[in-house]
This record gives C-alpha cells, structure tokens and sequence, in this order.
C-alpha cells in the first residue's frame, strides 16, 4: 500500500465522501471558509511575503513528520498529527492555514478524507484544533509564568486536547448526519482519541523540548505572531464550551439531510417514515435530557477548568516559596 | 525517496488524462455531490453511477484494478456507521445480545457505504489522471485563493523533499537501537520523546530550508506575489465533455428524486 508509507495508521478523523448529510457537510464548508479567510489575512499580515515559502514547507514537514512513528505495544504504533505543534511554533492563524493545506492534499492526491466533506474535516482538524490547542498552550503558559514547565506542558496539554476536541467534532458532526447515533460515536471517538491523544502530547512535548533548546527564538515566533494571549485561552474555552452545549442536540435527529428535505418538501415519499416511530422509541421529555446533559457538560467543563488554574496556582505559590 | 513513490498519479494516454484538469475536477466533485443527493435504497442510481465510473476507468487506462484497490481504504471507517443497524428504528431482523439489527438500519449502512465508495473513485480518478500541479491550477483557475494553492504547491514541491529527511531520521533510529521484533527498547514515554525530539529535529531543519528557499526567491526577484501564466482556453471538447458531464449528473439526482 502506498499511502501507508505516508500515514502508518490509518487515523479515524479524515471523514470520507457518503458519511456526512450534506447539511452538514455544507456547514463545515462555512465554517472552513470563514477560518482559512481569517487565517489568510492574519498571518499575512504577520509574515508578510515571507508566507508562502514558510508556509507551504512547513505543510510538507507535517506530512513528513506523520511518517514518524513509534512503537506503542505489540505491533500497534502511534504517530503524529502535528496540528498543535503547528499552531505552537508558529501562531494559531499560520498553523490553521499550513493544516488546511494538510488536510486539503491529504483528500486531493491521497484520498485520505473525502472531497465533499473536506470543509468538515478542515473544520476539525484545520480550524478547531489549532485554536483549541493554542488556547489550552496560552493558558498553561499564562498560569506558569515564565518557567519551563509551562513549554513542556503546556505543549503536551495542548497537544492532547486538540486531538480530542477534533474528534469530538468530528462524531457530532456524524451524528447530526444520521451516520451514527451521538449516543455511540462520542463515546467511542471520544475515548479511541483520549488515548491516541496521549502519543500526541508526549511527542510534541519532546519536539518542543528539542526546539526550545536549540532554536528558542522559534518558540517566541509563536507568540509574537498572535496578540493578545488571554483572547485566545478564552476562544480556545468557549470553544469547547459550544461543542457541548451542541453534542446533545445531535441525537434527536436521525438524519439531518431527510428532515431538512422534509422540511422543503422535495422528498415526499419520505421511506418509512421514521418520524412516527420515534415518539415511542426513547425520547420521551428529551428537552429535559439534553437540557440535563448540557448542563451537566458545561458543569464538567468549568470544574475541570477550575482545577487546572488552582493546581498551576497551588504549584506556581510553591515554587515562588522555594525560590 | 523518488517522487513516484509517493504520487498517485498515473501517466498513460487516454481521453481522461487529456482533458481539462478544471473539467475534471467539477466534474468529479459533481459526481461526489449527485451521489450525496442519492436518496437511500435508490439502488438503480447507485448502479447508474457506478456503471458511468466503470465505464470513465476503462477509459482512462489506468486499470480497474489499481482504482478499486485504492478506493478500499475509505472501507475502515465505515466502522463509524456500523451502529446504525441498531440505532435506527425499524423493524428487527436479528438480535445481537440486547440489541437488534433492524432492516432499516441496515438499509442504511449498506446506503451509506455504496455513497462512500462511489466518491471516493472519483476522487482516485481525478488523482490518477491529472498530474498535481494540474490540479492546483486548475483549482486556481476556479478562484481558490491564490496564496492558499501557492502553499500547496509548495507543500508538494517539497513533500518528497522532506520525507527523504524523515526516512533519514528513521534510519539512523533504527541503526542504534536494537528493537526484538516489535517492541522497542525503553518506556513508552522514552519512545515517544524519542519520536518527539526527531520531529523536533526535522521541524528546525524543514523550518531553516524554508529561510533557504525564502532566501532564494528574494535573490530571484520575489515580491510577495506568485506569478504563474493565465490557464489555457478550454477546448470544445473539454467543454462538450463538461456539459454533457453534468447534464447526464444533472438527470440522475432528478431521476433519483423523483423515483
């Protein structure tokens, strides 16, 4: 197989063409638009003509550095996605447009996620997790001052969350498409990537830590490149914050597209009517489920939140006291 | 490594590699998108669209079996829409333990399936077919922004640049570390980082080509704008092939929608 070369395991996030509704594909078009246009003229601004070349090379060192993999256990090995990495070393706007270009020669010369659909999996992979990364980065960093812990971690944390926030996504947006209930793809995603997600953190502290020491001014390039650090951990939050208020939502709609083709009245014939099944089927009061899953995901995420800022305080006081 | 081992690019001479990459490309996202607009169980349209793919692989010379082979690696993640066969409301057909199996969830998943492997040999056609750099012009040519297809042309330029350096790093890996056929030496953390710092190694060296390359093309007389020549005219035959194209696509979603 050829394409293994270029990616060893095949990574369960590039969506294909055929499992996505077209609503849905339709909006993370929007979405990627709306992103990549933002990215576009930011960084521009940013690196100046110098975008093109640094861009357009470091989207090849993602690909590449997808080939670099390591043994996990018994055969299976764990490689890298790179996209907190990316948004890292060199700010979230240049890092959501060298993962667009990833993401977009991954399904034009590879195959590796559909064409159709590409607007979703740029949308996860290019638009969300770099901004989540980076927000999850500022923040660890913001909270552990100019130590170096906040690098390493930061980086390993970052690295982490962004992989499972895309595929977080990444199952809701299979769930509002019909293709899978929410119910079964968040959990399974979810979980599948709260592991992988571990081999993500581990490698990209280690190319920070490697970075960091022999080319530090690379590591700051990030951070000029973005102004205003706080912003981004708040964007990288209310981020998260609205793919769970949305993941519950995804479940009472079986198919997204036949509502929506309901609704406009062009499919007619609507096969089996599935609409008559579902009030005795297991929604009864569902208002009142979602409303209590939305509470208790937005309950989860602050406290989650709450206890990463007073544990880098707690550990912040400690080392201030022993200094 | 040689570009060819990487690319999925097929040359050989046949009408499909000769026409218009622009063409080529609406076309095979109009195909993707007539196969979206399929409803379920329209079992006669997915036939028609795989017969039309069919017939375009023969004639395209690249063999059917090479097509049909790449487009088997879209089949493992129709793992993701196997719980539709429970999750959909129906009538049963099998239990599974306490779940069962109904015919309209598995209507749907063998739907959902036929749509994804119908995309995805347009899309291994028009890769086959159309040398990259044909694609990004004619990407550029249906106003994608200019300074996004610069990136991916630079991005391909130097893919195989960069995967050399990566199987360079791999080897030099493997050449110091004993590894008893599949476990490594060391902690899984100890491994990791080790992946972790060549990745670190390859982004500085990938970073500094890039400060060579920016370097060069200031020496060349760069200005910030990537210049390439105006894309040829169409010829009739490339807009006779793209009319008739979406006018057959055209048909069928109607088709597909009325029946």
């Amino acid at each position: 197989m050829l394409l293994s070369t270029v990616s060893p395991v095949p990574v369960p996030m590039h969506i294909p063409d055929g499992f996505l509704s077209l609503v849905v594909a339709l909006i993370g078009w929007v979405v990627a638009v709306v992103g990549i246009g933002l990215a576009l003229w930011r960084s521009r601004e940013a690196l100046g003509d110098r975008q093109v070349p640094l861009m357009g090379v470091l989207a090849a060192f993602i690909f590449a550095a997808q080939m670099l993999n390591f043994t996990v256990a018994g055969g299976t090995s764990g490689h890298f996605v790179g996209g907190a990495l990316a948004a890292i070393l060199l700010g979230p706007w240049a890092g959501m447009l060298v993962m667009t270009t990833v993401v977009a020669v991954q399904a034009l010369l590879f195959q590796d996620g559909g064409l159709l659909v590409m607007g979703a999996n740029i949308t996860n992979m290019a638009i969300i997790a770099p901004l989540v990364a980076y927000g999850v980065y500022r923040g660890v960093r913001l909270l552990a001052g100019e130590e170096r812990w906040g690098l390493l971690a930061g980086g390993a944390v970052a690295a982490w969350a962004s992989v499972v926030v895309s595929a977080t996504a990444c199952a809701i947006e299979l769930g509002f498409s019909g293709t899978s209930p929410i119910g079964v793809a968040l959990p399974a995603m979810a979980g599948i990537h709260v592991l992988i997600g571990i081999g993500e953190g581990l490698i990209t502290l280690g190319a920070l830590a490697l970075v960091s020491v022999v080319r530090p001014d690379l590591v700051e390039a990030g951070r000029s490149s973005a102004r205003g650090g706080l912003r981004w951990v708040w964007a990288g939050l209310a981020l998260a914050l609205a793919l769970t208020l949305i993941s519950p939502l995804a479940s009472p709609h079986p198919d997204g597209l036949e509502r929506v083709a309901e609704d406009i009245g062009f499919l007619e014939a609507a096969q089996d009517a599935p609409y008559e099944i579902i009030p005795d089927y297991v929604f009864p009061g569902i208002s009142n489920e979602a409303l209590a899953t939305i509470v208790a995901g937005v309950a989860g995420t602050i406290v989650v939140f709450g206890l990463a800022v007073g544990l880098a305080a707690l550990y912040r006081r400690r080392a201030v006291s022993q200094a | 490594m040689h570009i060819h081992a990487l690319d999925s690019y097929r040359p050989a001479e046949s009408p499909v590699h000769r026409l218009d990459p622009r063409v080529k490309l609406v076309l095979a996202v109009s195909l993707i998108l007539a196969a979206a607009l399929t409803p379920e169980r329209a079992w006669a349209i997915f036939a028609l669209l795989q017969g039309l793919l069919l017939v375009i692989e023969l004639f395209s010379r690249v063999g059917l079996g090479l097509v049909q082979q790449r487009s088997l690696t879209a089949l493992p993640f129709t793992l993701a829409a196997l719980t539709v066969t429970f999750s959909t409301p129906g009538r049963p057909l099998w239990m599974l333990g306490p779940w069962a199996i109904t015919e309209a969830g598995l209507l749907r998943f063998v739907s959902i399936v036929i749509r994804a492997y119908i995309s995805i040999q347009a899309a291994v056609l028009l890769a086959a077919t159309t040398p990259f750099p044909d694609v990004l012009w004619g990407m550029r040519a249906l106003r994608i922004p200019r300074t996004l297809v610069a990136i991916g042309g630079f991005l391909y330029r130097y893919l195989f640049v960069l995967a050399d350096e990566a199987q360079r790093l791999l080897r030099a890996r493997q050449a110091r570390s004993a590894a008893p056929d599949g476990r490594g030496g060391g902690s899984l953390a100890w491994r990791a980082r080790v992946a972790g710092g060549m990745a670190g190694s390859l982004f500085i060296r990938s970073y500094e080509r890039s400060e060579r390359i920016y370097a060069a093309m200031l020496a060349r007389g760069y200005d910030g704008e990537v210049r390439t020549m105006d894309p040829p005219a169409l010829r009739p035959v490339d807009w006779a092939v793209g009319a008739v194209g979406l006018m057959v696509l055209a048909a069928v979603v109607v088709v597909g929608q009325v029946t």
